[in-house]
């Protein structure tokens, strides 16, 4: 296992290696020139000039990269000049953030795709099938920031049952101190049941908005490969020799049916870290996805090219989560590793 | 279940039952913090505390009127529709207690019991230190030092603890609002140079994290992008206390969130909503929606002289008839602004800015126009905006490319991302664009010379050149400093007219600061900077 850990990170370095080059070279194709955009709408050619000097962006591109990658090297991402913070310490409060939001989304779209789609499989044709592909067909259609705006219209605006779309917390309460920066862990941490409550309750929105987004891919994907290993035949040896329905379909049928789900699931979920981006526009919540947006926005080059790492190196620790899990469902897979 | 398990539910859902009483308490402490407590709502926040600040952008602006103090400010005068208006001709003073204006200087005497946030006094050699600091850093704050003549730091000489000279350059009448602007703002030299270094001597890198000022609010906590939550200074000697406590100040990006807030009242004041928002919350009458001018503010179409076709002033004539004023007003702005356009045939010029000018929509006389100047059979060309905008620049841009399509003007639309707009303006070359500028020192003279002078500024977008422009402008400029006013007057007609004559530029229309509040929150004033002023705001 650890040697294939090894291995699986060894991989990873030429391809973090390209994002960077690629990042960095990227950023700075872009059109905008972030001396004049920061120079602000009144600067004369000089003053844009001078911003120049200070920003750096007077010195040849390769001495730029060699600078850059110098600093990347001490662990220092650079600074945003749009928020005018380290972006490292940015990352770092933000990506708590959204990884809490995108969990939470996921584990509720699981939590309903996973049985919708079993119990699809089972009964083919039947109105839990139906119920299935409406609600997968009509989750998949709607856009994520459409499902959010529609849910504050109801739940905030119209019935008052939710709280007001301001961000991970009321304005009122204080952050907890940061332990794991997930604030549903770190309120209960301080004792503080009131926080947590706030911060239970401004999530649900957007962890709903997030899963309705995921339920048709993780559904959809479990109900065809549950249909095709019930379809097997050693489930039907399985239902010959007697066994009850349950112990069919969970302990066979659903176990052989994981693989392509967990594979979906990792796709979900990169594909959530990307959806996030408008969800945290419509919820006010502080997360990576906003923070890289509004980067890009400005050019502001260290944001946009902290952000595209840290998306990277994430991928690389998911996949590789992803292949461990594969060897804990299927002992083929531990085989051949 | 098991007995001894069933008991111990029965007590936990007895807990359970008197725990509501706990909520109660924290409510009623919630509801004390709320009516003391100014709860803002806005697209965007600053990226930077402090305005001498590299780069710092306009909602930073906010943060520094509010928690910096300058030497003098503007009286409050009642404005268009009674709400309070920053009098452009009456200054008073603010960390000065009184001042002293000859011909060759103004001599300030600074309050005795000002105090920074910090507990040291506010001594002259703060204030000569911040204001070396705002000529010399650079970028904008210097640039607009010296649209006040305002360049040197020998112009600022310190005479005794709190006594302040200000020497004038020249002769210049924009030298005192420019010291009633948000850059000389005073501040604590002692603790900033503490935290200066030898590569930053100014120390920019910590007035950036922290307000080191003594005004009536101090930065308590920043998280850039989400919040800025500011607290009374309670020491604050320049004013009557404020009345607000603390300031809660949270970015939301979406617009029609800030409005759902607004309207179930959970936030307090909001601004930056479309149009058609303030329209409609106007319209039900549950909140206070105030809508004023900008002051010296147009928004425009403009052309690129330099080129053909728009070389040519009968193709600009030409597309002032064919422009579509009123379908603007109402379907992009609807209603909220000022119309520019369309004066009575007969008006004189009059001497203020912005005034409208005389061209109205009129497809035959801008048919007629273009087949004088040879182009009968049109042309093409490019219109550009600014996307940062889009909610006003992209419908009003249709209409245009609409309207021109009618006399042979085929226009493709060209969206340019807000990074990359004053990088497109400095290059002064595309053919045909909307824009706004508003100056923050209301004089039609400085509006003229960033605009339409020859020695062609980045917001002479049109890079229009013309001597006889050049002369009134500067005569203007001149005969404002000396007092003359027969000269200045002609002049600033003489500019006006020629600048509708010959039409580098249409005004639109002059646009609106659209600002929400609850009913109980009372005390907004309008200021040149169109940001708000927490000092004299109020609830309940």
């Amino acid at each position: 296992m650890l040697t294939m850990i090894g291995k699986r990170l060894m991989f990873a370095i030429p391809s973090l290696i390209g994002v960077v080059i690629v990042t960095f070279l990227l950023t700075r194709a872009l059109p905008g020139d972030p001396a004049a955009y920061f120079a602000g709408p009144a600067a004369t050619k000089e003053a844009v000039e001078q911003i120049r000097k200070k920003l750096g962006l007077d010195k040849p591109l390769i001495e730029q990269f060699f600078r850059y990658t110098n600093d990347l090297a001490h662990g220092d991402f650079g600074n945003s000049l749009t928020t005018g913070q380290p972006v490292a310490t940015e990352i770092r409060n933000r990506l708590p953030a959204s990884a809490e939001l995108t969990l939470l989304g996921l584990i509720v779209s699981i939590a309903i795709a996973i049985p919708l789609g079993v119990l699809a499989a089972t009964r083919p044709g039947s109105w839990i099938d139906h119920l299935c592909r409406v609600t997968t067909t009509a989750g998949v259609s709607l856009p994520v920031f459409f499902t959010g705006l529609v849910l504050v219209y109801v739940f905030y605006f119209r019935l008052g049952w939710s709280p007001a779309p301001l961000g991970r917390l009321d304005v009122f309460y204080s952050a907890p101190p940061t332990v794991t920066g997930f604030y549903l862990i770190d309120t209960l941490l301080a004792h503080d049941v009131e926080a947590f409550r706030s911060a239970l309750s401004q999530l649900i929105l957007p962890a709903t908005t997030l899963a309705i987004f995921s339920l048709a891919p993780i559904a959809r994907m479990t109900r065809a490969s549950m249909l095709a290993v019930l379809a097997s035949e050693f489930v039907r040896t399985a239902r010959a020799s007697g066994l009850s329905p349950t112990t069919v379909i969970v302990t066979y049928a659903f176990r052989n049916a994981m693989l392509p789900v967990i594979t979906t699931l990792s796709m979900v979920f990169s594909f959530l870290l990307g959806a996030n981006v408008l969800v945290e526009k419509v919820f006010a919540w502080p997360g990576i996805g906003s923070y890289a947006v509004e980067a890009l926005i400005s050019s502001d080059f260290a944001p946009v090219q902290g952000f595209v790492l840290t998306m990277a190196v994430m991928y690389v620790l998911l996949n590789l989560v992803i292949d461990i899990l594969y060897g804990v469902i299927d002992p083929r897979v531990r085989l051949e590793g | 279940m098991k007995r001894r398990d069933f008991l111990k539910s029965v007590s936990g859902l007895a807990a359970g039952a008197a725990l509501p009483a706990v909520p109660q308490v924290v409510s009623s402490a919630y509801a004390d913090a709320r009516s003391e407590t100014l709860l803002i709502v806005s697209e965007g926040g600053p990226n930077n505390l402090d305005i001498h600040g590299v780069g710092t952008n306009v909602p930073g602006y906010e943060v520094s009127w509010n928690c910096y103090d300058r030497l003098i400010s503007h009286e409050m005068k009642s404005g268009p529709g009674g709400v309070p208006y920053y009098d452009r001709d009456k200054f008073k003073g603010e960390l000065a207690e009184e001042f002293k204006i000859d011909d060759v200087s103004v001599t300030f005497k600074l309050r005795k019991n000002a105090k920074f946030h910090d507990g040291t006094p506010v001594t002259a050699k703060d204030v000569k230190w911040s204001l070396d600091r705002a000529v010399s850093v650079g970028g904008f704050p210097t640039f607009q030092m010296s649209a006040g003549s305002l360049t040197k730091p020998e112009q600022f000489v310190v005479i005794d603890d709190h006594t302040v000279r200000v020497d004038f350059l020249r002769k210049d009448r924009l030298t005192i609002p420019d010291l009633a602007v948000i850059v000389p703002c005073i501040v604590n030299s002692e603790l900033v140079k503490k935290n200066a270094s030898e590569k930053d001597p100014w120390g920019l890198e910590f007035t950036k994290q922290q307000t080191a000022g003594s005004g009536a609010y101090k930065v308590t906590k920043w998280t850039a992008g989400t919040e800025v939550i500011m607290e009374r200074n309670d020491d604050w000697a320049c004013g009557p206390l404020p009345k607000i406590k603390r300031v809660i100040w949270r970015m939301v990006p979406q617009a029609g969130n800030r409005r759902a807030l607004l309207e179930r009242g959970d936030a307090d004041i909001s601004y930056e909503l479309p149009n058609k928002d303030f329209q409609e919350m106007k319209a039900n009458g549950k909140l206070n929606v105030v809508s004023l001018p900008f002051s010296n503010g147009i928004q425009y179409i403009g052309m690129n002289v330099t080129k053909p076709p728009f070389d040519n002033p009968k193709v600009r004539q030409a597309v002032a008839y064919a422009l579509p004023y009123q379908k603007i007003m109402d379907a992009v702005m609807f209603g909220l602004a000022n119309p520019m356009f369309g004066a009575p045939k007969d008006k004189p010029t009059e001497v203020v800015w912005p005034q409208p000018h005389k061209y109205n929509t009129d497809m035959d006389k801008a048919k007629a126009l273009m087949a004088e100047a040879g182009y009968a059979s049109g042309f093409e060309t490019t219109i550009s905006f600014d996307l940062n905008f889009a909610g006003v620049n992209e419908p009003l841009c249709v209409l245009v490319q609409e309207s021109l399509a009618q006399i042979g003007i085929k226009t493709t639309i060209n969206k340019v991302p807000g990074a990359n707009w004053r990088t497109e303006l400095n290059k002064k070359e595309m053919p045909l664009f909307t824009n706004v500028f508003s100056g923050w020192l209301d004089y039609p003279e400085y509006f003229f010379y960033w605009c339409y002078h020859g020695n062609n500024s980045v917001f002479n977008t049109m890079s229009y050149k013309s001597a006889e422009m050049d002369k009134f402008i500067d005569g203007a400029r001149t005969a404002a400093a000396a007092g003359d006013t027969a000269a200045y007057e002609s002049d600033v007609k003489g500019f006006i007219d020629l600048a509708y004559t010959d039409i580098p530029r249409i005004p639109l229309y002059q646009p609106f600061v659209n600002v929400a509040m609850q009913k109980n929150v009372s005390g907004y004033q309008y200021w040149f900077h169109r940001r708000l002023d927490y000092r004299a705001m109020a609830k309940g």
